[in-house]
């Protein structure tokens, strides 16, 4: 039996190299404005 | 670091520094939090040791050696593939995120500085903050986009915020500068993505054809059930607003069909059974739906308090099995809070970066000041310019941008600090008076969300 079931493949560390280019949306301009939801923004390159 | 939890019956690992998930048996759960315990920093060799084998043994005698010893090799497995035990990289590599020279990306109009409605949570204050009523002009309107393209460097996509107050009430500077801004597109190689953010109560067809054609995204305020809306979204002469914006609202996201909008509502203490009013707007055919926690001063009876907390876990808890049972029978729907990408999230510059309020995003008011975010619009410590002159204060975009997860002291042993990236500044500030603090009860809150979030990708992948 299988003990451990990973949800995802790509762990974030990965990203420090080739991420960072700022094309994203700013989180306000979604649907919070009272709050900070930067963790469910999407990546404008994996869109 | 590795936060532990169990939801919904799932039995979740989340390693916090590589946003690993991982969903596990009982046996599992209880050994990488004996391994957790004994030594947080485990290496793939630490992990082979006798010594650890033994202590194991020893610390869970009522499980079989065997099935210890195989959970084990996967967990030095996971570990030697940086899914597991990972250390916080991120510390040294904040400074190179910060130093990175930021361009200025969204900004938020503050198109009207009045409104039709006297919502009684309103930060806005009946739309004014805390100052006079008065519409943006075009000239303002246009020298704010003339501001954002000449910060914005290389950026190519720019966000506008058509904000208030209420934005429908200075709809035709609304349709001008839309029509200003396509105008800037071609010659300086930038796309705008228009948001409006309105109450409906002036909505109508002409409205609705011009936001189709030309908003990315549209933000409809409306809390839920008619009399918690009508408690707190009263026309001024205190009669409900509920009956005449819904059908509105229902027409518009239907004419976009259920996408690119959202239906937006806050619960208070008053609502405190808010899962309903979410499951309400199912109920007229919302699709994409956010329903967030009023932010209120302590003495307001509507205001969130601490005691509050277990019910509203419960709320969130009940809220994430319905949206996990609605997407099992092919009706569901999305709510903005548990929203989580687990392999196409931001990455880790954007997450170290924070919501950007006061460096990338700025608001402006109605007669060109520029302010850190919509919300400290009114205080006059935070005015940093205008966008005639631009940034006249940048010790206070210094300071924006110095704030991070690691000025934090309360971020820094979080589990969730990834996902909100510390926080609302404006919440802090709130509170505490200063922008490197946190707003304790919005914290709670958020860490409750993440845990649904990632139990409802747990369940959904357990087909």
């Amino acid at each position: 039996m299988k003990h451990i079931k990973t949800l995802n493949t790509q762990p974030l560390n990965h990203t420090v190299n080739k991420g960072g280019c700022g094309e994203c949306q700013t989180s306000c301009q979604s649907a919070c404005k009272t709050s900070c939801t930067v963790g469910n923004q999407t990546c404008e390159h994996k869109k | 670091m590795i936060h532990q939890y169990q939801n919904n019956g799932y039995y979740i690992v989340l390693d916090v520094n590589s946003g690993s998930v991982h969903v596990v048996d009982r046996l599992a759960y209880d050994v990488i939090a004996c391994l957790e315990r004994k030594n947080p920093c485990h290496t793939p060799e630490t992990l082979k040791t006798q010594e650890t084998r033994d202590d194991l043994a020893g610390e869970l005698p009522h499980y079989p050696r065997q099935e210890l010893e195989e959970v084990l090799q996967a967990v030095a497995e996971l570990t030697a593939g940086g899914q597991l035990f990972t250390q916080d990289i991120y510390e040294g590599y904040i400074g190179e995120v910060k130093q990175r020279k930021t361009v200025v990306k969204a900004l938020c109009l503050h198109i009207a500085h009045d409104c039709n409605l006297a919502c009684r949570y309103c930060f806005a204050e009946e739309g004014e903050y805390h100052g006079r009523r008065a519409l943006m002009s075009y000239e303002v309107g246009k020298k704010a986009l003339d501001f954002l393209v000449a910060n914005s460097g290389n950026r190519r996509n720019l966000e506008v915020d058509f904000f208030g107050g209420e934005p429908l009430m200075n709809w035709q500077i609304v349709k001008d500068l839309v029509s200003y801004g396509r105008s800037l597109e071609e010659p300086h190689g930038k796309h705008f993505r228009f948001t409006l953010t309105t109450n409906g109560v002036l909505l109508n067809d002409e409205v609705q054809d011009f936001v189709n054609r030309e908003m990315d995204n549209v933000v409809l305020s409306l809390d839920g059930r008619k009399e918690v809306n009508d408690r707190m979204r009263p026309f001024r002469n205190g009669r409900g607003s509920y009956d005449l914006i819904v059908p509105k609202f229902q027409k518009l996201a239907d004419s976009r069909n259920q996408e690119k909008y959202y239906i937006r509502g806050t619960f208070t203490r008053q609502n405190l059974d808010f899962s309903r009013d979410v499951l309400h707007f199912v109920e007229l055919g919302f699709k994409q739906i956010s329903i967030e926690p009023v932010v209120g001063e302590e003495q307001d009876l509507y205001a969130i308090r601490e005691k509050d907390l277990p019910q509203i876990f419960e709320q969130y808890d009940t809220l994430a099995k319905t949206i996990v049972e609605y997407e099992k029978k092919g009706k569901g729907f999305h709510f903005f809070h548990f929203m989580i990408d687990l392999e196409g999230g931001p990455c880790v510059a954007k997450r170290l970066s924070g919501c950007g309020s006061g460096t990338e995003y700025l608001a402006v008011t109605p007669w060109g000041d520029l302010y850190p975010c919509h919300q400290f619009v009114g205080d006059e410590k935070f005015l940093m310019g205008n966008v005639e002159q631009g940034i006249l204060k940048p010790e206070i975009a210094e300071e924006f941008r110095s704030c991070s997860i690691y000025s934090k002291e309360k971020c820094k042993g979080c589990f969730a600090k990834f996902y909100c990236s510390g926080g609302c500044m404006a919440n802090s500030y709130k509170f505490h008076h200063t922008i490197h603090d946190t707003y304790n009860i919005s914290c709670e809150m958020e860490r409750k969300r993440v845990e649904c979030a990632i139990m409802i990708q747990a369940a959904l992948a357990d087909e």
